[in-house]
């Protein structure tokens, strides 16, 4: 791997940054040596939003987006398309695998400091994508017309409703009918058809930005401020080693393991239990006839929860669009709230441990919550378990202070 | 930390979500789908004793005979009515609002219901229906409480009377169960019989690729773990170079 | 961290096969967006062969039925029309439908099962438009020595009775015969012969 100048440079580099663009981003691309397994799902995020624009494109080969077609369009696929169960089932399944390997991908944040300085923006263009995966999520699940298809966007569209002044018309603009319909159908189809390519552009500048500021790390030590010189080269930092062949081989091991575990759910649980495909939405959407219970998918269910969790205030809905709309943008601001001397949790104190346990279990708990048939007990933990996820980040500019920290080595650990 | 992780695997875990409706207990329905004697069975009883009335209308004829192993002869003779051809879709001739202006409901389509209900809900309803002069067709179903269909296997069930339970506070008895009070023209074990191999029949029409899926699953693990072993000892074989 | 100790063959080797496995992994990933792309459930049943009830077609009439999406003509030839076919041999493209747009039952000088009836896909070899029937004999427009045939109104190619192409039009070649078998005297199923779905 020693340095050749461009003496031999290809015709495409003459015309390209092929070889360089390699370089910069794989072959001399130095991330930390010390990295695991926490660090396989941002490249499995990647092969995921790959994975769902192709499926994704074959299915709109033969999806029908009209109120009267869309239902027996899916079972079209599943059934007289050939492979085209197989299609389906990568989609939907792949659905929630993406935001499996999200949350895991941003617990990996909250674990190793990665929203801190110098990677605030790089934070923020996370919770961007965040964003654009929820709107496509829920777009996307309108597209089947089943039951929970329609009445979960009939629900979530009519939170818009819930905004002082303008709401009603807001609602009305934002289905371009008066309920949930063919139209509201047609256009949820062109924007779920859109946003992945959105999408892939914000991972690319999610990867520009990493690429810029360099990996974290388990211990949240900037190995570009260390030592420099390693065995490929003299000015890159010592802790650092070659993306590729590295990396490429230890993620292509977790691409393994991930693919396996996607399959099984694939071939062997495709609604996994009902979580991941839902038993009203093989019910064609009617309008007439909300089903016992509906939940959004269960991605969405914690906030479903909290929403659930605020009582209506001065007879409006809107503090609990509020509540729920804020426990996602709060995420754009963690980046400051964070004052702790340390980024990662290995040399954080116990308060900071203890807060990133309750919020975990918070974040799961009203998860399960939002999946229940709302009852006073169910509401009262919801209101419980809202309280401790804001406290997780309102309180941290407090508790992130004072917590007794652990010195941090100069060097990471092996 | 370890508490975080067991935190997130939580997350994943499907068990969490065992939400039970209520209403009254299913019974077990015991289906094998790998009995095609069965699915045949239930594919007969499907198209003489429902079809009149419920739609299949996402299945072909010619699928289902592929699938069930039935030849094309057999197919013309006992499944197929009418005019219609075996690549056609089991539809009903019955317009929807034809049906709203002689039985005041769409009659739903059945190709999903074991999906959407479950086959032990199919199969328990089937079981439940009993007398009661007060609906138009002078039964009622535990499960389906004002159910607007007539008990289209009374002649082999027999007839059931409901069960009340008088000490529920509040006047009105509740229907807590049915019991046979004269047999049809078959046993109740054959009847349980019958009912199993419709159920069996639905839930392979709910969803026809399914056995086919859990066959190809194993080759798809199986390559993946070959896949993860060369992988695995390619990845450690580099990683020599760090460690 | 020493470079000496690299095993490049073991190395050289593992990276090769699992190239060669996930490669072909790949490839059977790919199977299944391939064949969707395939005619599905739905086209392979309204594809099916179709049935033409010719007891009520008159002599010199045309049927004209629906087989995969295509119009499949039926012609009940007159011993006239059949009598004449002959005749138009000389200026024909090729006169023994040497060119295999039949199946080799058909190909005979009435290019059909039984000579009074001509099964024939009604789609011009030359841009893919319906030709016009034209059963008359001697006409202004298609000269005095017209024997009755088809026109295609797009490009002005000709056919005759057995939809063969006369010289000097666009279309290049005779239409095509499609599969067909009788069920009965009168009964025609086309898109399957004995030997099977086309």
């Amino acid at each position: 791997m020693s340095a050749e100048k461009n003496a031999n440079a290809s015709w495409i580099d003459k015309r390209f940054p092929l070889t360089e663009t390699w370089k910069a981003h794989l072959a001399e691309y130095y991330a930390p040596k010390n990295l695991n397994f926490w660090s396989f799902f941002g490249s499995l995020a990647i092969l995921t939003l790959v994975i769902q624009i192709v499926t994704g494109i074959w299915l709109a080969m033969n999806y029908k987006p009209d109120a009267a077609l869309a239902f027996a369009s899916v079972e079209y696929i599943m059934r007289d398309v050939d492979w085209g169960w197989l299609i389906r089932y990568m989609h939907s399944t792949g659905a929630s695998m993406f935001f499996i390997v999200i949350y895991l991908h941003m617990f990996r944040a909250l674990l190793w400091g990665s929203y801190r300085k110098p990677r605030e923006l790089l934070w923020i263009l996370g919770v961007v994508i965040y964003l654009a995966m929820m709107a496509t999520a829920f777009f996307g699940y309108l597209l089947p017309w089943g039951q929970m298809s329609y009445w979960g966007a009939q629900v979530i569209v009519n939170l818009f409703a819930a905004v002082p002044v303008v709401g009603d018309d807001l609602s009305v603009w934002v289905r371009g009918d008066y309920v949930i319909s063919d139209v509201t159908l047609n256009r949820f189809f062109a924007f779920h058809f859109l946003l992945p390519f959105v999408l892939a552009a914000l991972v690319f500048i999610h990867i520009v930005a990493l690429h810029h500021v360099g990996s974290n790390n388990p211990d949240g030590i900037e190995i570009k401020d260390g030592p420099k010189g390693n065995r490929w080269s003299d000015k890159a930092p010592a802790d650092g080693i070659p993306f590729h062949p590295y990396y490429t081989v230890k993620d292509l091991m977790g691409v393994v393991v991930f693919l396996a575990f996607f399959s099984w759910v694939m071939f062997y649980a495709p609604t996994m239990g009902g979580i991941f495909l839902e038993a009203p939405n093989f019910q064609p959407a009617n309008p007439m006839l909300t089903p016992p219970h509906i939940a959004p998918v269960w991605y969405f269910t914690p906030y479903y929860a909290m929403l659930r969790a605020v009582p209506p205030l001065w007879g409006s809905q809107f503090p609990g669009v509020v509540v729920m709309f804020g426990a996602i943008l709060i995420f754009f601001v963690l980046p400051w709230l964070d004052r702790s001397p340390v980024k990662s949790i290995r040399y954080k104190g116990p308060i900071f441990k203890v807060a990133l346990a309750i919020f975990a279990v918070s974040f799961v708990v009203l998860a399960w919550l939002g999946m229940q048939p709302a009852s006073d007990l169910s509401t009262l933990l919801s209101q419980i378990f809202t309280v401790l996820y804001f406290a997780f980040f309102l309180l941290m500019p407090i508790y992130s202070s004072l917590d007794k920290t652990k010195p941090v080595p100069e060097r990471v650990t092996a | 930390m370890r508490k975080l992780i067991i935190a997130a695997l939580l997350l994943l875990s499907p068990t969490l979500l065992l939400a039970n409706t209520g209403g009254p207990a299913l019974q077990s329905s015991n289906i094998d789908l790998h009995d095609q004697a069965s699915l045949q069975r239930g594919a007969k009883y499907f198209v003489n004793y429902c079809m009149g009335c419920h739609s299949l209308q996402y299945m072909r004829y010619n699928r289902l005979a592929k699938d069930l192993g039935i030849d094309e002869v057999t197919l013309r003779e006992n499944l197929l009515f009418g005019d219609a051809k075996p690549g056609d879709l089991m539809e009903n001739a019955m317009r929807a609002d034809d049906q709203l202006k002689w039985f005041g409901v769409v009659i739903p389509d059945l190709t999903l219901v074991t999906r959407w209900r479950s086959p032990d809900w199919v199969y328990t309803y089937l079981k439940s229906f009993y007398v009661d002069a007060t609906r138009p067709y002078g039964v009622n179903n535990l499960m389906f409480p004002l159910v607007a269909m007539p008990h289209g296997l009374s002649n082999l069930q027999g007839v059931q009377e409901p069960v009340f339970d008088h000490h529920q506070a509040g006047g009105t008895p509740v229907v807590v169960g049915v019991k046979l009070v004269k047999e049809g023209s078959l046993s109740p074990k054959e009847y349980d019989n019958m009912v199993r191999d419709i159920t069996a029949f639905l839930t392979y029409a709910g969803e026809p690729i399914q056995l086919e899926r859990q066959r190809l699953g194993v080759y798809v693990l199986l390559f993946l773990g070959v896949l993860f072993i060369l992988a695995y000892l390619m990845k450690k074989e580099f990683w020599k170079d760090i460690h | 961290m020493s470079a000496e100790g690299v095993n490049k063959m073991r190395r050289r080797l593992l990276v090769a096969a699992t190239s060669v496995v996930g490669a072909v992994g790949t490839g059977y990933a790919l199977v299944p967006f391939v064949a969707s792309m395939n005619p599905s459930a739905r086209a392979r049943a309204a594809g099916a062969p179709v049935e033409a009830d010719v007891s009520k077609l008159e002599p010199g009439a045309l049927l004209r039925v629906k087989w995969r999406g295509k119009p499949i003509w039926v012609v009940h030839r007159t011993p006239e029309m059949i009598a004449a076919l002959a005749s138009n041999d000389p200026k024909l493209v090729d006169p023994k439908s040497e060119v295999d747009h039949q199946p080799p039952y058909c190909q005979n000088p009435t290019r059909s099962i039984k000579p009074e009836y001509l099964v024939a896909i009604g789609i011009c070899t030359h841009l893919g438009c319906s030709p016009t029937y034209r059963p008359e004999f001697g006409t202004e427009d298609l000269g005095a020595d017209w024997k009755g045939g088809f026109h295609c109104p797009c490009h002005g190619s000709r056919f005759d009775l057995a939809a063969r192409v006369f010289k000097n039009v666009p279309a290049p070649t005779n239409l095509y015969i499609p599969k067909h078998t009788y069920l009965n005297a009168t009964t025609i199923l086309i898109g399957e012969d004995r030997g099977g779905a086309a």
